[in-house]
């Protein structure tokens, strides 16, 4: 049996660590948004001349007053990503084509072009927020009907952790939010809840068996005897999630990297936040038979 | 737990081909129509646009209200009060009357059979709102009446973009309302958006009117730009004809100038009115308003009374092909704006096709052999649940024709990472089991019994998850929750009758084997 509970102090000071530092790059540093949340012109190039630098075409690019432009590789050397801010001209898109044509003589094709006004990208971003909240409102509550209150704390502080940690860390590496961001921080809301769920149930069976089990014992106890669960989905899963992250396409790294650490946060949260929130709030044999008459 | 019976097995078999027949209609061709069902592609699988366009009611309600000065004026003569001093401002209309008729004037307006300004029984609500102040009225459109006015708008608006793009004859476009001042268009296969877009983008409100020399016209006047930008002119606000007169229009050479122009001809009415005015009108300048620019302004040598005539205002070939079709499909009763747009060109779409494909059999195979070195017997049999649990999935979204985009096939992945856990519980739980229990039967059926509300919660709190991501999301994460969401409900058929009918058989036949998991 592996003695987590020795480290539960020593880790509930690092989560609170890392959950002030993700806060406060939050509050500071901000989250780079993408067009979705941001509004704008997003332009994905594949170009067919070999030569063609990111350089040059930055250069000519910039000609365009367009306002702030970023022009950088995606992926390869032959795909360009074009990003830049709404402005008042309506037909940049066209007019781009229409300059890249002309200076470097029909070698590009538009593989994707997105165009998100403000309005657009302010009910994108309201509708993101929303979800984000109702999927943790809908968790509390179910978690609150299923088991008794210390648990539910516990679990929805793993849950706040794993989102504000994950978001935290996308914004120290100033990685892109976007809608499909929006999808995989559900998504870890889910898988989070999941693992806290299977440990706790194993929790509360393990209180009701043993009367005699303090509860930083039994807590170990049970994350022990459903450990070999818990890294085995964890594995299959993050399995799924590299193969989707190395060979799904540019499109969805993003989507696929912020469920990558969602899921390593998600499971070192089920052990060492639900687990010892219980152990802090003392929970007895009492908390689960009083329940039970209920 | 451990019990099945004949008539079980017969239904899950069924079941299970059912729809692994379906899955496979995909790939093969059925000549039976319900058979030939295929899964829809994203947009961003086949290539396409997305386009959100956004009518602007700003007009419509000044226009509108510009015209009621006119009903107003008449209505209140009639009854013998003058009415004056009218001025729009901000969607405000404002007028002014002798101090003995305010009361008549606002009984008129408030009155549930007002003949100047409907009311609404339904909504409990008048068209207009008026306001008696100092010594003038404001009149202004009701919460309700901007709502109608921006239904029949959108009605309107939705219409004319139908036209306009059966015209170009995409295939397979999606035209929706959304909330009621939004059009969704989405256009599968198209790869060059500009077109459409510059085609949604025009209001094409045409009108014929005659140049003026001076604003003394009794009609009022106003100076218009040339299309090209290049001169000005005074024109009368009196329409001669507009775009309604219009019953067709068609690009053509014509042969003597060698010039493109567009033919029109006109209806009944239409025709009557453009033979008066070329008739009463020669030598004057008839101008050929588009959007509020002239496009020319030819002199009239002669009355026209075949009804029909042409535009010329040196077009190419395409721009006179765009007008004539735009003149077809008639006016918007509004502006559109293209408030969101994203295309997706179709070799991007196939790539994306590729990644995913690859993505999800490297995904696969890699959780397979995982799990087949883990688990052996039981990981085979988890593999061959795997393997149904996809196959129905693919079936049941092929049965309702959904829509699968990229993020829908990282659903598909995730769900073959997260299927497994299932019955990870479940056998976790039975080796549990059997460190206390030697009968193999016993102990996998408390196994089974043991680990069902563990399983139960977490895939209701991914599901929960998942129903959030449905109705928040918009397009490719739509198809994210909707494979994710049905992926759960297919785990939980595939581990509780596909895996645990092969465990069953499997485990009575090694009742008594030691170490059997």
């Amino acid at each position: 049996m592996i003695s987590f509970n020795k480290f539960y102090n020593k880790f509930n000071i690092l989560s609170a660590s890392l959950v002030i530092i993700s806060l406060l790059l939050l509050i500071f540093k901000g989250l780079n948004f993408g067009i979705d949340f941001k509004g704008g012109t997003l332009i994905e190039l594949r170009s067919t001349d070999s030569k063609i630098k990111v350089s040059s075409l930055r250069d000519n690019l910039s000609q365009m007053n367009l306002g702030d432009i970023s022009v950088k590789n995606f992926g390869n050397e032959s795909d360009f990503l074009i990003k830049f801010e709404n402005n008042e001209n309506k037909n940049a898109i066209e007019q781009i084509k229409i300059n890249l044509d002309k200076s470097f003589g029909n070698s590009f094709n538009f593989r994707r072009v997105e165009n998100v006004g403000p309005k657009v990208s302010d009910e994108l971003l309201k509708s993101g927020v929303i979800a984000i909240s109702v999927a943790l409102a809908l968790m509390l509550i179910y978690i609150w009907i299923r088991f008794e209150w210390q648990f539910s704390l516990g679990a929805i502080m793993a849950l706040f952790h794993d989102v504000i940690v994950t978001l935290g860390l996308f914004s120290l590496l100033g990685l892109e939010i976007n809608l499909s961001i929006i999808a995989a921080v559900l998504t870890i809301v889910g898988y989070s809840m999941n693992d806290t769920v299977v440990i706790f149930d194993r929790v509360r069976e393990n209180l009701r068996k043993y009367s005699d089990i303090k509860i930083f014992e039994l807590t170990n106890i049970s994350i022990n005897e459903t450990l070999s669960r818990t890294l085995i989905t964890s594995i299959t899963t993050l399995l799924a999630l590299l193969s989707i992250f190395f060979f799904g396409g540019e499109v969805l790294k993003g989507f696929s990297l912020a469920m990558i650490f969602g899921v390593i946060f998600g499971t070192y949260s089920s052990i060492y936040i639900a687990n010892t929130v219980l152990v802090r709030l003392n929970v007895s044999q009492k908390t689960v038979l009083k329940e039970d008459k209920n | 737990m451990l019990y099945f019976s004949k008539l079980r097995i017969i239904f899950i078999a069924i079941i299970s081909l059912f729809f692994i027949f379906i899955a496979s209609s995909n790939f093969l061709k059925f000549n039976n129509e319900f058979l030939n069902k295929k899964i829809n592609l994203g947009l961003d699988l086949q290539g396409g646009s997305y386009l959100l366009l956004e009518i602007d009611n700003k007009p419509v309600v000044e226009q509108k209200l510009q015209n009621l000065t006119v009903i107003i004026r008449n209505y209140f003569k009639d009854k013998n009060i003058k009415v004056t001093n009218f001025k729009l401002i901000n969607q405000n209309l404002f007028f002014t009357s002798d101090k003995n008729f305010r009361q008549i004037i606002l009984d008129e307006f408030n009155s549930e059979d007002s003949k100047i300004n409907p009311y609404y029984q339904r909504f409990k609500s008048h068209q207009l709102e008026i306001i008696e102040e100092d010594n003038f009225f404001k009149v202004y459109y009701s919460k309700q009446g901007i709502v109608n006015l921006k239904t029949s708008s959108q009605d309107q608006a939705l219409e004319i973009v139908r036209r306009r793009i059966d015209e170009i004859g995409t295939n397979e476009p999606n035209i929706l309302k959304r909330g009621n001042d939004r059009i969704l268009v989405e256009l599968p296969g198209l790869d060059d958006p500009m077109r459409i877009k510059s085609l949604l983008g025009k209001t094409a409100n045409l009108t014929f009117r005659f140049v003026t020399n001076s604003s003394e016209d009794s009609f009022g006047a106003e100076k218009l730009l040339f299309e090209d930008g290049s001169e000005e002119a005074i024109v009368s606000k009196r329409i001669i004809l507009s775009g309604d007169n219009l019953l067709d229009a068609q690009p053509r050479m014509n042969n003597d100038t060698n010039e493109t122009v567009v033919t029109f001809s006109l209806d009944r009415v239409g025709a009557k009115r453009f033979g008066k005015a070329t008739s009463t009108g020669i030598g004057k300048r008839l101008a050929i308003i588009l959007d509020g620019k002239i496009i020319s302004a030819p002199v009239i040598r002669d009355t026209i009374a075949t009804g029909s005539g042409q535009i010329s205002g040196g077009f190419t070939f395409k721009s006179a092909t765009d007008l004539a079709l735009l003149l077809r499909s008639g006016a918007l009763p509004a502006p559109l704006n293209i408030i969101e747009e994203r295309t997706v060109g179709p070799d991007l779409g196939q790539d994306s096709i590729k990644a995913g494909m690859i993505a999800l059999i490297i995904g696969f195979v890699l959780v397979v052999l995982f799990i087949l070195v883990k688990y052996r017997v039981f990981g085979a049999i988890t593999n061959i649940t795997l393997i149904l649990n996809l196959f129905i999935l693919i079936g049941i979204l092929t049965l309702f024709e959904a829509t699968l985009t990229l993020p829908g096939i990282a659903g598909i992945i995730l769900t073959v990472g997260m299927a497994v856990d299932a019955n990870v519980l479940i056998f976790e739980r039975i080796k549990e089991e059997l460190k206390d229990e030697k009968n193999n039967l016993i102990a996998f059926d408390s196994g089974y019994v043991k680990s069902k509300t563990a399983i139960l919660d977490a895939n209701i709190t991914t599901l929960l998850a998942a129903i959030i991501l449905f109705f928040m999301g918009s397009g490719p994460i739509k198809g994210f929750s909707l494979t994710l969401g049905i992926g759960i409900f297919t785990t939980l058929f595939s581990v509780y009758f596909i895996a645990r009918l092969l465990t069953v058989l499997y485990v009575s036949k090694n009742k008594d084997k030691e170490g059997i998991i």
